[in-house]
């Protein structure tokens, strides 16, 4: 018996998501007295996640698998906690572990809870804290099927390092053509960007930077944070932004170490959907703006004088701090 | 064309949150209920197959009889039939069982939910639902076209979007993109009169687990003050990102 783990990965290499997941699994692992096994679909170099208290890597290489289908990624999963008699499996919360969790939760028969911010808080009952109301509230949450799913929120855990010596099995489940229902035909992706989802910082912007002509200056902080760039609601139902910037209740979740939102008022939709971030910077020229009373640091001022000018010295400190 | 809408009934997106019972309940004094959005962008598309493609649109919802204005409210935007589940919706597991049925029973091509509820955020139904019934599956979906059996579906992935192909039956998991927040429809005052004249069939519950069970809640800590970095001192504000924060 052991906690089955899916460490994601694109282009053969792990996300840092994989590697958050590997720690929390390594800490549920330790308090249930198993060990840590992870499932690595077409992973470069597995043994890696040795570092994080994996014990064994199950090591699938398969041409049919090279790129994510929910259905067959699910099954696989499904397949490897079979095998290992697991009682517990560990997922994270991107779009790809998101769109497979259902399926894998049904073929599994267990009991599944998303967005998972801390360990369990105790495993007999079987009791996780997470997030509900789109991040007004927590709620925690009793897991009373035999196997259970956790869906571990971004950055709630954090890398923990137990280096251990991990033992790579080449896994070799079955893959069916009925797996491939749904095909994808194109990936239109931004590459060589950070994205919401796992960025470090994000840098929003909201109808107080009066258009989309003036987003020049929110590319170019982000660029220098190496940060993603992200927008309002009434932004992107105007369309000076995609729909895929849309941070807030209904659109992308952020739970970031910092978010900057610049010339966003602070609707309580848009709040609740980035309130997960750690740390919360607004910049805003109505000093009554409600964002004020959800950040931690704010400037009043206006944004065409202010973002420059934090462009100019942060460009000085990257210069001092590499 | 047969298409079902999964219908949840959420606190209006405005709701400030409390919860009641020694924190076992979630408090809906005061509270407005909805369509939930990521629904109300599917059944906006639903509208769409029907106007052009002659689609019959059906609603469903698992819950007591006081969801019961939201299914009307679906009804009055031009959904034809609806359907009310007569259970407590006590987990996500539990929900797609009974949708599920509803599913098999109906003979549904296309099944549209939302990718989550924004209450409890389980966003596991329709995936649940796909594998019970062996349908096709997108998530995040954005955008849908069918054309006969041959579906195409539009996913938003993290950093980007895909496009999938697949075919009938399927189910989607909705969001924003599916329509635009402008082709959002409130009911006219015919839309409601004509919707007190369909149907709103009650059906009850078939016998299935809930996996899970919510045992408290909370609310999130009370904020401290925010620090004021003057306008003019914007290395200030950097020194306390580096220094305090340690954030960049």
């Amino acid at each position: 018996m052991a906690v089955v783990v899916y460490t994601e990965s694109e282009n053969g290499k792990l996300k840092k998501s994989a590697l958050e997941v590997a720690s929390y699994a390594k800490n549920v692992a330790d308090q249930l007295g198993l060990s840590v096994t992870a499932v690595a679909i077409n992973v470069e170099d597995p043994a890696s996640l040795g570092t994080y208290g994996v014990a064994k890597v199950l090591g699938v290489s398969d041409q049919a698998l090279q790129g994510f289908n929910a259905k067959a990624y699910a099954n696989v999963i499904a397949q490897a906690a079979e095998q290992e008699n697991a009682k517990v499996v560990i997922i994270s919360s991107s779009a790809d572990s998101k769109y497979l969790s259902g399926i894998l939760a049904a073929k599994l028969n267990a009991g599944y809870v998303p967005n998972v911010v801390a360990p369990p808080e105790t495993t007999s009952p079987f009791v996780v804290k997470r997030t509900a109301f789109s991040n007004k509230g927590f709620a925690h949450t009793e897991i009373t099927a035999q196997v259970k799913i956790i869906g571990v929120s971004n950055n709630s855990f954090g890398l923990v390092e137990n280096p251990t010596d991990a033992a790579v099995e080449a896994f070799s489940p079955a893959v069916n053509d009925g797996d491939f229902g749904a095909k994808s035909v194109e990936v239109d992706k931004v590459v060589g960007k950070a994205t919401i989802a796992d960025a470090d910082i994000v840098v929003s912007g909201g109808r107080g930077l009066k258009g989309p002509e003036n987003w020049g200056m929110i590319e170019e902080l982000a660029g220098i944070l190496g940060a993603a760039t992200a927008c309002s609601k009434p932004v992107s139902d105007l369309g000076w932004r995609p729909h895929g910037e849309h941070v807030g209740q209904t659109g992308k979740p952020v739970a970031t170490n910092l978010y900057i939102a610049i010339g966003i008022s602070g609707a309580i939709q848009h709040l609740a959907g980035v309130s997960a971030s750690k740390t919360k910077v607004v910049i805003n020229n109505d000093p009554e703006a409600p964002f004020f009373k959800a950040a931690d640091y704010g400037v009043v001022g206006d944004a065409f004088e202010v973002v420059p000018e934090l462009i100019e010295k942060l460009k000085e400190f990257k210069g001092q701090n590499g | 064309m047969k298409i079902l809408v999964c219908i949840s009934n959420v606190p209006d997106t405005t709701s400030k949150i409390n919860f009641t019972d020694g924190d076992t309940k979630f408090d809906t004094n005061g509270v407005q209920f909805v369509i939930n959005p990521n629904d109300e962008f599917g059944l906006t598309r639903a509208m769409w197959f029907k106007e052009k493609q002659g689609a019959a649109v059906h609603v469903a919802t698992v819950g007591n009889n006081t969801v019961e204005p939201t299914i009307r409210k679906a009804l009055a935007i031009g959904a034809d039939e609806g359907i009310r589940i007569d259970a407590a919706p006590t987990d996500g597991f539990y929900v797609a069982r009974q949708l599920a049925e509803i599913v098999k029973n109906g003979g549904y091509d296309l099944v549209i939910a939302g990718r989550e509820s924004i209450d409890y955020n389980g966003g596991m139904v329709p995936g649940i639902m796909a594998t019970l019934l062996d349908m096709n599956f997108v998530n995040t979906c954005i955008g849908l076209e069918i054309e006969g059996n041959q579906a195409t579906a539009h996913r938003e992935i993290d950093g980007g979007k895909e496009t999938i192909s697949t075919t009938l039956p399927l189910i989607i998991g909705g969001q924003k993109g599916l329509v635009e927040e402008s082709d959002l429809r409130i009911p006219n005052m015919r839309g409601i009169m004509m919707a007190r004249k369909k149907a709103l069939n009650v059906v009850a519950p078939v016998d299935a687990p809930s996996q899970t069970t919510d045992q408290k809640f909370e609310r999130p800590p009370a904020k401290g003050p925010v620090k004021l970095v003057d306008a003019g001192n914007i290395q200030e504000l950097i020194d306390l990102l580096h220094n305090e924060a340690k954030v960049i």
